[in-house]
């Protein structure tokens, strides 16, 4: 018998179900990660072992998405990292201005924070109008839910908070309605919006763009599949266009290394090289 | 045994016990520490400049993917949780918080437990919450050796309590005694 941990062979067979029978690629994901979630997942759906949940999730579609959620992390805030969204106004904004037209991309936007965060900035700073922001992600319940733009009231306070010390002048309720626990975005947020479905490691570039914003997904993937996708990027960004990381990120491991200048280290913002 | 990292956990109390170890650690003390200290999101890195600054070891914010080497002391970066690989790397993650906590002391242990087995050290000191008592069982049930601040010497009893009543700990030492024994048990040769 070979020296074989049966739990994680147990987990790869699992990912390669997922993989061939429903497209979705978690093969290169950190695996202490991924081993995580799955455990719990096991543990709330009271199956014996991962062997049993390879089982279910081939003959139990509504198992399967369920095991999706679980795997893909929407934790997100409104101007999540304030000295970020600062950086972005006085860094980023004078490049942006400089294009007739503005393309940005939200890759991995989850419930549509960030996205929404953007579009309040290029409001402000005038140049929405001649604005495009794609905000993609491969889980289409946190599209759905990003696309509809209504969150918790109980949020807004936090949200508030970070939107002040982010550089914010107006008054940030001044950008949503609310209704008893909830809160509707403006329309005017959403209408140069575009939500798409897109995973970032079976789907291919789809635009070309001037600013691409890829926030905390990264983490989540082994190194390999971020030189995969951090290819993917680059071939996505017009020469000078900027791309911007978590605030855990950077491309110092990757192979693009050399292919970008620091715009700002700390809050990683990177631009591509002519 | 030879142990090949110390996980540790703390909480309410834990400024002054870090400072402590690390007044007592010597500088080629070689095991590596990963250390999960529960700290408000937004708090800078600058506690841990100062608690260099102080230390005869070197001490740094665990970055993502980073390769664990011996003789540094990595802390758990604020609002990420902190995972350990099988190739002895990290992994960060933004994950719900666990026990109330990101980073939690739960999941960085129970990583560790996983990628170390046996070669493992986990150490729980002063704190006023539960974080780390699922993280200590894990890593005795990969067989690593588990530590608890006794109790009635922390600075908030309630964390290392909560794991004695959890669990049969191998060691309830006072702070003193703890650096005493991980020196013993890391660096034999130096008392022969
Ligand atoms: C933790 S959230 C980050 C949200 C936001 N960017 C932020 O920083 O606040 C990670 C998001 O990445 C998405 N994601 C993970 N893997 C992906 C993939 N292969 N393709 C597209 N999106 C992915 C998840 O669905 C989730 O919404």
């Amino acid at each position: 018998m070979r020296d074989i941990d049966t739990t994680e062979l147990e987990i790869s067979l699992l990912l390669e179900a997922v993989y061939q029978k429903y497209g979705y690629d978690f093969r290169q994901y950190s695996e202490a990660h991924i081993k995580r979630r799955i455990m719990n997942s096991r543990a709330m759906s009271g199956l014996e072992n991962i062997s049993q949940m390879q089982s279910k999730v081939l003959n139990d579609e509504a198992f399967a998405s369920k095991l999706l959620q679980d795997l893909s992390i929407t934790v997100t805030e409104m101007f999540r990292d304030p000295a970020f969204y600062r950086s972005i106004r006085e860094n980023v904004i004078p490049v942006l201005k400089t294009y007739p037209f503005i393309k940005i991309w939200h890759a991995g936007c989850s419930t549509g924070q960030e996205a929404y965060s953007m579009a309040i900035i290029m409001q402000e700073e005038g140049l929405y109008d001649r604005t495009t922001i794609y905000a993609t992600d491969f889980n289409q319940l946190a599209l759905s839910h990003a696309k509809e733009g209504i969150f918790s009231n109980s949020m807004m306070k936090e949200y508030t908070t970070n939107y002040q010390l982010s550089g914010g002048k107006e008054s940030f309720s001044g950008y949503y309605t609310s209704s008893y626990d909830n809160v509707i975005m403006n329309q005017s947020l959403k209408k140069n919006i575009v939500w798409a479905n897109h995973n970032l490691v079976t789907d291919s570039v789809f635009a070309e763009v001037q600013l691409i914003l890829c926030r905390n997904v990264l983490i989540y993937f082994n190194r390999n599949l971020q030189n995969k996708v951090q290819r993917l990027f680059y071939d996505s960004l017009v020469n000078g266009g900027i791309l911007c990381l978590g605030s855990k990120e950077s491309l110092r491991f990757t192979d693009l290394n050399e292919d970008y200048t620091e715009v700002d280290k700390k809050q990683r913002i990177y631009k591509k090289d002519y | 045994m030879h142990y090949e990292a110390i996980v540790i956990g703390v909480s309410s109390g834990g400024m002054k016990a870090m400072k402590i170890m690390f007044s007592l650690l010597p500088k080629n003390f070689s095991t590596p520490i990963i250390i999960v200290q529960h700290i408000s999101a937004h708090s800078d890195t600058q506690w841990i400049k100062l608690l260099n600054d102080e230390s005869n070891l070197s001490i740094k914010e665990a970055d993502e993917k980073e390769k664990i080497e011996k003789g540094n002391v990595y802390i758990a970066p604020p609002n990420y949780h902190l995972l350990i690989e099988k190739d002895k790397t990290f992994s960060l993650t933004i994950d719900e918080r666990v026990n109330y906590a990101r980073p939690s002391i739960d999941v960085l242990f129970e990583s560790a437990a996983e990628a170390y087995k046996n070669k493992l050290i986990g150490i729980i000191l002063t704190g006023s919450n539960n974080d780390g008592t699922k993280g200590m069982k894990r890593i005795q049930e990969c067989g690593g050796l588990t530590i608890a601040q006794d109790p009635a010497t922390a600075e908030s009893r309630y964390m290392p309590a909560s794991v004695i009543a959890a669990m049969q700990v191998d060691y309830v030492l006072p702070l003193n005694d703890i650096i005493a024994l991980l020196i013993e048990i890391t660096q034999p040769q130096a008392h022969k």
